[in-house]
């Protein structure tokens, strides 16, 4: 079990070799921390997918329920279909488009906390304290939670809101634990970026943004499986 | 299975300085089991406060009692879903796997720490801010709920359902999804700890089933945990932003509640499946641990390890399967219910494989009857006691008669809540030593489980006949009913055994404060015992291992190996290896 066989033991492996010779011992402390924070975000992300599981089963069995009309006495729906808000599909492509950049600034992450890690090759770029993809990707992020905001206003002027029916309820509920979710995100890459910007130690930043990219990368195929289920199951 | 050697390089905290970073806020795994264990214990006592009530209440209705005044049936309701709620998950989940799990886990894996030390110590804070927000709900207006600790709406989602029913309903979810918060954080913690921080040597197959046992439990945390936080959540939104996703179209005195169309099954579907595994979650542990304590006591390796081990994943994976046989009250077609029915008695088969193998650990052993090892086999019989009525509930048929009655509460104490306690005496008993550098009074510890074993056994196995004679659980009151008087001194009886077997945890209480100041200095390896821990300084250094980082040559239970020097080997001793 020392090697969690994912994609992600190629990078452990490319990061091992980035020294010359045999890796050192900051280097190799570099690879297990790489390799546990993956774990780790791994094992954290099956308690979302419970989540959204769980969501996604009250979401069918809601759907379905009748409920008593007390004026008439007689079984009714009350699942409301929701037009989806074209906006949407803005938001989408913001969040698809800052996974790209999430990936560009995990990978300069990792290439930057090896060679900090490298002692026998001392840094000499000038790039350990410049995080382009990493702050592009906090502000599309944000912008990601700014366009879902003006969906849920849209929403709301369309006279729907958390209570109106279950539909909009559950796209509430979903958008909302999304969002959270995601801003859970653009949190610990601020930390990270916050944390390089300080110049504390580039190891434990590039840590932080590699693991922080994988469940960027989740987010965004959570929203597109959200999108799908309110599109197609309303 | 790989495993791979530590460097002293991961541990990246170094031992704190100041009192808060050492005692309060630390990152030592072991502090941490500590503040889990003590947050168990004030829990506990306050779930035992309340039951002491209910049963107060049940044989004198009438009386009055100080501070308290009448109890009222709402305020018994309260009693009732708070000392469950407390019991279930700040005592049963929170000591077995936080406290005792927190603090072994890395030392018998030779781990200097946990995976993520600031998780763990964020996880701890979380449950016991949790333990506030639900102690809170007592003195808020209209005080704690009376829902249940299974929260059932409509009851739990509407305010006006009831006293208790509007703040406190409120805090009691914030609290239960903060406590699912921190569960899931601890989760995370034993999972990555376990698959990537075992030493050299300790493959998954040489994990004593302590280890196992935590492992597996966190697993079913991670799943189970993740289902009741959203169904709090949607709960909450039902209670305060006007959804109907649990309540139905209801009036209270004839008003509408502005609800419609929502299932409280659905609440029920989502709460088993978080519930029935939370059973395995509270009693795993103590499987794992009274499996390692039989092997130790007995002096034999543990019977059937591998079976042992895949026992485990089976009753984990089955958990998940059963959450329905909670819900043949509530209406389900019966074919589901035959489903369900099938899968629950399936689990009996594991759990008859781990009987039968702790069994076979004593058969022929030379046993050493020390308090912990009491309490183990105290734990297998409250284990078989309590599960056999198991397959009796199993069966739709039979649980409709017995469902609501006290054949239940009876089941489920025995099962789910004596026999954890037990485990979680055994634990506190045999690793006292280790965590405190000093023996507990043995005296003290076989008055202690001699009135909690006989004291158990004399509140709850009543029960079963109360529930057989249709005596319903829940109520305050049904002394009034003609065919219930005939029943009564039953439960005078049980009242009286419940005085005794309370008091008698005084004692423990006692033992354990007494014995950290003045207890017999314990040695490194008191019990002669095979597993990491012992092998390291009592109580282990900040590092755990104190710079040495272990190799581990053996597995957990070598005890009486022909032609070895003395009657056990240690998972460290490279000289077994010669000698097989």
């Amino acid at each position: 079990m020392a090697s969690i066989p994912t994609t992600s033991s190629v990078n452990t492996a490319q990061v091992l070799l980035a020294g010359s010779g045999r890796p050192d011992q900051s280097l190799a402390d570099f690879a297990t921390r790489l390799r546990r924070a993956r774990l780790g975000v791994i094992v954290a992300l099956t308690a979302v997918v419970m989540i959204f599981v769980s969501y996604s089963s009250a979401y069918v069995v809601r759907q379905g329920l009748p409920t008593l009309d007390p004026r008439t006495g007689t079984l009714v729906r009350d699942w409301l279909p929701l037009q989806l808000p074209n906006f949407l599909l803005v938001n989408t492509l913001v969040l698809l488009i800052s996974s790209l950049t999430m990936e560009l600034a995990r990978r300069q992450a990792v290439r930057m906390g090896a060679a900090s890690a490298d002692e026998s090759h001392p840094s000499t770029s000038t790039e350990t304290d410049r995080m382009p993809w990493l702050a592009l990707t906090a502000i599309l992020g944000l912008s990601f939670l700014a366009g879902q905001w003006l969906v849920w206003r849209e929403l709301a002027a369309r006279g729907f809101y958390v209570a109106t029916s279950p539909s909009s309820s559950f796209f509430y509920l979903l958008t909302g634990m999304h969002g959270i979710h995601l801003f859970g995100g653009i949190l610990a890459l601020l930390a990270a970026g916050a944390a390089s910007l300080l110049r504390k130690s580039a190891v434990s930043a590039a840590v932080v943004v590699d693991a922080t990219g994988w469940y960027w990368h989740f987010m965004t195929v959570l929203w597109v499986y959200i999108l799908c289920l309110l599109e197609f199951a309303r | 299975m790989a495993t791979r050697e530590f460097t002293a390089h991961e541990h990246v905290h170094a031992a704190p300085t100041s009192w808060i970073r050492k005692y309060v806020f630390s990152l030592d795994h072991k502090v941490i089991g500590i503040q889990y264990f003590f947050l168990a214990l004030t829990a506990v006592f306050v779930g035992m406060f309340l039951s002491l009530l209910m049963r107060i209440h049940l044989i004198w209705p009438a009386a009055s009692l100080p501070l308290l005044g009448d109890i009222k049936p709402e305020t018994y309701l309260t009693l009732l879903t708070m000392h469950g709620t407390i019991m279930v998950f700040f005592v049963l989940t929170t000591a077995p796997q936080g406290g005792f799990g927190n603090y072994f886990l890395p030392i018998q894996i030779g781990a200097p720490d946990m995976a993520f030390p600031v998780l763990n110590m964020l996880s701890f804070w979380v449950t016991a801010l949790a333990f506030f927000v639900m102690i809170a709900a007592f003195f808020v207006v209209g005080g704690a709920p009376l829902h249940g600790w299974t929260g059932y709406p409509p009851l739990s989602a509407l305010p006006a359902a009831g006293p208790g029913e509007g703040l406190g309903a409120d805090l009691w979810v914030i609290s239960i999804a903060l406590f699912c918060i921190g569960a899931l954080m601890s989760a995370l913690n034993f999972i990555t700890t376990t698959l990537d921080m075992r030493v050299k040597g300790m493959t998954l197959m040489r994990m004593p089933l302590t280890c196992w046992a935590w492992f597996i439990t966190a697993i079913l945390g991670l799943l189970a945990f993740g289902v009741l936080l959203s169904a709090g959540i949607l709960l909450l939104l039902d209670r305060n932003a006007g959804t109907s996703f649990f309540v139905p179209l209801v009036t209270i005195n004839g008003q509408l509640t502005g609800h419609k169309g929502g299932s409280p099954l659905l609440w029920q579907h989502l709460f088993w499946f978080f519930g029935h595994p939370e059973v395995y979650i509270a009693i795993l542990p103590a499987m794992g641990l009274c499996s390692q304590l039989l092997s130790v006591f007995s002096r034999k390796p543990i019977f059937g390890y591998k079976a042992m081990v895949y026992a485990m994943l089976s009753i984990g994976f089955l958990g998940f399967m059963v959450w329905g046989h909670h819900m043949f009250m509530s209406g389900m077609s019966p074919y589901t219910a035959f489903a369900f029915s099938v899968m629950t008695m399936a689990i009996g088969v594991p759990s008859a494989i781990k009987t039968f193998n702790w069994l076979g650990t004593i058969w022929r052993g030379r046993i050493r009857f020390t308090s912990p090892m009491l309490f183990a086999l105290g734990f297998v019989s409250l284990f078989i006691s309590g599960g056999i009525s198991g397959p009796f509930l199993a069966q739709p048929v039979l649980d409709i008669q017995l469902h609501d009655t006290y054949f239940v509460v009876g089941h489920f104490h025995l099962i789910m809540g004596v026999a954890s306690i037990f485990g979680i005496f055994a634990a506190t008993y045999y690793w006292f030593p280790k965590m405190f550098g000093r023996m507990m009074s043995e005296g003290m510890a076989r008055w202690h489980f001699f009135i909690t074993l006989i004291g158990t056994y004399a509140i709850f196995m009543p029960m079963h006949y109360l529930g057989m004679a249709a005596h319903l659980r829940r109520y305050s009151q049904l002394t009034e009913l003609n065919y219930l008087k005939g029943l009564m001194p039953l439960q005078q009886f049980m009242t009286y055994a419940a005085f005794i077997t309370i008091a008698g945890q005084f004692i423990f209480l006692f033992n354990l404060f007494w014995s950290m100041k003045f207890g017999k200095k314990a040695t490194d390896n008191p019990w002669e015992a095979t597993t990491l821990e012992w092998t390291t300084a009592t109580p282990p250094p900040h590092d755990n291992f104190g710079g040495h980082i272990p190799v581990v040559y053996n597995g957990p239970y070598e005890y009486s190996v022909p032609g070895a020097p003395r009657d056990y080997i240690m998972q460290t001793d490279p000289a077994a290896v010669k000698a097989h």
